[in-house]
């Protein structure tokens, strides 16, 4: 009996901790006012202290970025702020996950009140932010930001990457375009030419048909599924969909279930199905995206749709993701075909689809002057030129793209890419339409019919934006 | 009835700090999630700078939602095998055979259980993952099955074997000491008597151990149907094969950004949890009484 007493009490205490964490889990998805971090302190004698939130860490996801900051970017700036007599040190928070998770913590970070003083942002997130309140014009903030010299230097469509309603939340770090890389080496092994451009859909099957011939490689990586997050809308469906002439967002209207979208499920399907040009299994790994990289990077894929950062940060010789050492010799690049000739959208041959991110202020920042002083300097051009010296990009300014892309693959971003590209709808909205279309994707890689996968994707859109805005 | 003399101010004094506690980490966050429950609040957009009261829609929606019926199918399935087949079974067989084996042997098991339920769980997660995977994974070249994505092709399996490794040591743990509270000169008559090993577990194991079972049986129960951790494995994937309750829960709140909805589903599950906590705080009573 006595026993049984002790023991019952011992597992009721068991027990306790138990309810209150499921009660606290519950909690934790819901409520953001349960941030109790300090937030920026500032020491006696005026020292101030800055954050800066970046998704790039040491070792890791943008390797080059995280270096930068911490071995170039802080020292000179703390070293500026210092000759105007100021004690600035700044905190480099650093992350290495995928856009999604990054995403998720800077909303709740914001959602709290706290957060970073300076963070970098994608451009398609800034209206769901700006909507929630979470980030705030940067003339509200810091209205000397207007008056910045570096504004002339950024082109209005660049700008637009950080614009909301007409209204400017931060500082656009560029941009970039899409491309399908394929491996020279294993073209030859196919017999097909080193210098490759394909001018339809048909042409990217039959280099692929001619690759599956070789032993272990596959053909093609097409980005496919929720696991890829906005890799799979940016550098898969979108890209395909605008090569079938028609954008996602037109004339006020989105676009349903479409005979378009349709084309776009078919060639997935071409390409997961019965043939198995590319690898199902790969679309569905919780590291799908990371793994692709690096079977390219060993030579077991053929081809693959991406943007520049691939080039840049992924390939690069002195990358920690999936470097290859003799990457200038053996990655060709081609530009992306419509359908056919002349069925992309504005009757183009070729096509691509642009973005990019940039850093915006925290409306909450104690130090909106000293915080904006930093985001500023980071978009020097001295600073532009310290960073991508060796790892060449567009960014935002004119003045120090002139001097800085000597590299051949960003030049041809630059000259032939941009000038054919289309931006994804920069509107609350989209990053819901953009899972669905992911999710389509995945239904198709997972053996759903197209024209299935088509109408699952309509009646999810009209769930999110309603049917009265869906066109036909 | 006031054995203790202390009268009732002086006792609601001693209470009270117990009571705010509960108060403050129990009682305020389940009413905050039956208020966000009813509203369309999301992590961003509009909806989160002004949540709209939906009434109960979130709830009828969690209802009618075959990713909602779905999540909790998987997660009936996943408590039944990994923690009724997988860690009590296990639990017990391994207390059953430490029984009578050298000190060493037994405090060899033991520990390499006990580790496996020490170490956290995202270690644990991270050596599952090179265990399982496709292209250079341990499994993989034990078996010889080149090839086979286990976290693709046997989610839920995989998500199991992942759990009852994870956890087994408490059953154990709890069944150790509880066979080594049989009264030895039952087992002996036993097996005096000529009773093989079945007879003497149903005749004379069981029936001293029953209480035990349900302790260990609602715990791990429990505790199974929190459990996050395969998340770190398959993130809910392929698809929603592998979406348990809180793993649907996460995915719904925190990736797609829909805490309302999320809040009414977290409430769904403290309620079943409660449920379960009754049940077990009533067998508890009653043996007690017994």
């Amino acid at each position: 009996m006595k026993t049984h007493v002790r023991r019952g009490s011992i597992a009721a205490a068991l027990l306790i901790p138990a309810l209150v964490l499921a009660a606290c889990g519950g909690d934790d998805d819901d409520s953001p006012d349960n941030g109790n971090g300090e937030g920026q302190q500032d020491g006696d004698g005026g020292q101030i202290t800055l954050t800066l939130s970046e998704n790039a860490i040491r070792g890791g996801k943008n390797t080059e970025a995280a270096e930068f900051i911490e071995d170039w970017l802080i020292p000179e700036f703390e070293a500026m702020k210092a000759e105007e007599g100021v004690d600035v040190t700044v905190n480099f928070e650093g992350a290495g996950s995928d856009d999604e998770d990054y995403k998720t913590a800077m909303a709740l970070d914001l959602s709290t009140g706290e957060g970073a003083d300076v963070l970098s942002l994608d451009g398609i997130w800034v209206g769901e932010f700006a909507q929630a309140g979470y980030i705030a014009p940067l003339e509200e903030v810091h209205p000397d930001a207007t008056s910045w010299d570096g504004w002339e230097q950024i082109p209005e469509a660049v700008q637009q990457n950080m614009t909301f309603d007409g209204q400017l939340y931060g500082i656009p770090g560029g941009t970039d375009g899409r491309v399908i890389y394929y491996n020279k080496e294993l073209f030859a092994e196919a017999g097909l030419p080193e210098e490759w451009q394909p001018t339809s859909w048909e042409e990217i099957l039959e280099a692929a048909r001619a690759l599956k011939e070789i032993d272990g490689v596959i053909p093609i990586q097409l980005n496919g599924g929720v696991n890829m997050g906005e890799a799979t809308t940016m550098q898969g469906f979108l890209p395909l969909l605008v090569g079938t002439g028609a954008n996602i967002w037109q004339d006020d209207m989105w676009l349903g279930g479409s005979e378009q979208v349709q084309q776009v499920l078919d060639l997935y399907a071409t390409i997961y199905g019965e043939e198995e040009l590319g690898d199902p299994l790969l679309q569905q790994e919780a590291a799908g995206r990371d793994n692709s990289f690096l079977q390219f990077s060993e030579g077991s894929i053929g081809m693959l749709l991406e943007g520049d950062y691939f080039w840049r940060s992924v390939i690069n010789p002195t990358s920690d993701l999936a470097p290859m050492e003799n990457r200038d010799e053996v990655v060709g690049w081609a530009m992306i075909p419509a359908m056919e000739p002349g069925a992309g959208i504005n009757g183009q041959d070729f096509v691509s689809m642009s973005g990019g991110g940039g850093h915006v202020l925290n409306p909450n920042t104690e130090h909106p002057e000293h915080a904006w002083d930093l985001m500023a300097f980071m978009e020097s051009p001295e600073a532009l030129m310290e960073r991508h010296a060796d790892d060449p990009r567009i960014t935002a300014r004119t003045d120090v793209n002139d001097e800085i892309i000597t590299d051949e693959m960003i030049r041809f971003i630059a000259d032939e890419v941009l000038p054919i590209t289309a931006y994804r709808p920069g509107l609350e909205a989209y990053p819901q339409v953009s899972i669905a279309l992911q999710e389509a994707t995945e239904a198709v890689v997972t053996g759903m019919s197209p024209a299935d996968a088509a109408a699952q994707y309509q009646s999810t859109l009209e769930g999110i934006v309603g049917a009265e805005n869906i066109a036909d | 009835m006031d054995a203790a003399g202390l009268g009732r101010a002086r006792a609601s004094a001693f209470v009270a700090p117990a009571l705010v506690l509960i108060g403050v980490f129990l009682v305020f966050p389940a009413l905050w999630t039956l208020y966000l429950g009813v509203t369309n609040w999301r992590l961003t957009g509009l909806a989160a700078a002004e949540p709209e009261f939906v009434g109960l829609d979130n709830y009828v929606d969690a209802l009618s939602d075959d990713r909602f019926l779905g999540s909790l199918y998987r997660t009936f399935v996943f408590v039944i095998g990994s923690a009724i087949a997988g860690q009590m079974v296990l639990g017990f067989i391994i207390a059953w055979l430490m029984r009578n084996t050298t000190k060493l042997i037994r405090g060899l098991v033991e520990t390499l259980v006990l580790i496996a339920w020490i170490l956290p769980a995202s270690v644990i997660a991270w050596l599952w993952l090179v265990l399982l995977d496709r292209r250079s994974g341990t499994l993989n070249a034990i078996l010889g099955t080149e090839d086979t994505a286990w976290l693709l092709e046997y989610p839920m399996q995989s998500i199991i074997a992942f759990n009852i490794f994870n956890g087994t040591a408490f059953s154990m743990l709890l069944f150790s000491s509880a066979l080594a509270s049989i009264p030895p000169s039952q087992i002996e008559t036993a097996k005096m008597s000529g009773a093989r090993t079945w007879a003497t577990l149903r005749d004379v194991v069981f029936p001293n151990i029953r209480g035990h079972i349900l302790t260990v049986l609602l715990l791990v129960t429990l505790w199974t149907f929190n459990v996050f951790a395969p998340f770190l494995l398959t993130g809910g994937g392929p698809g929603q094969e592998t979406e348990i309750f809180p793993v649907l829960i996460y995915r719904l709140a925190l990736q797609t950004g829909e805490l309302g909805k999320g809040a009414a589903f977290s409430l769904i599950m403290i309620i079943i949890n409660l449920a379960i906590a009754l049940i077990y705080l009533r067998v508890l009573r009653e043996r007690r009484q017994s």
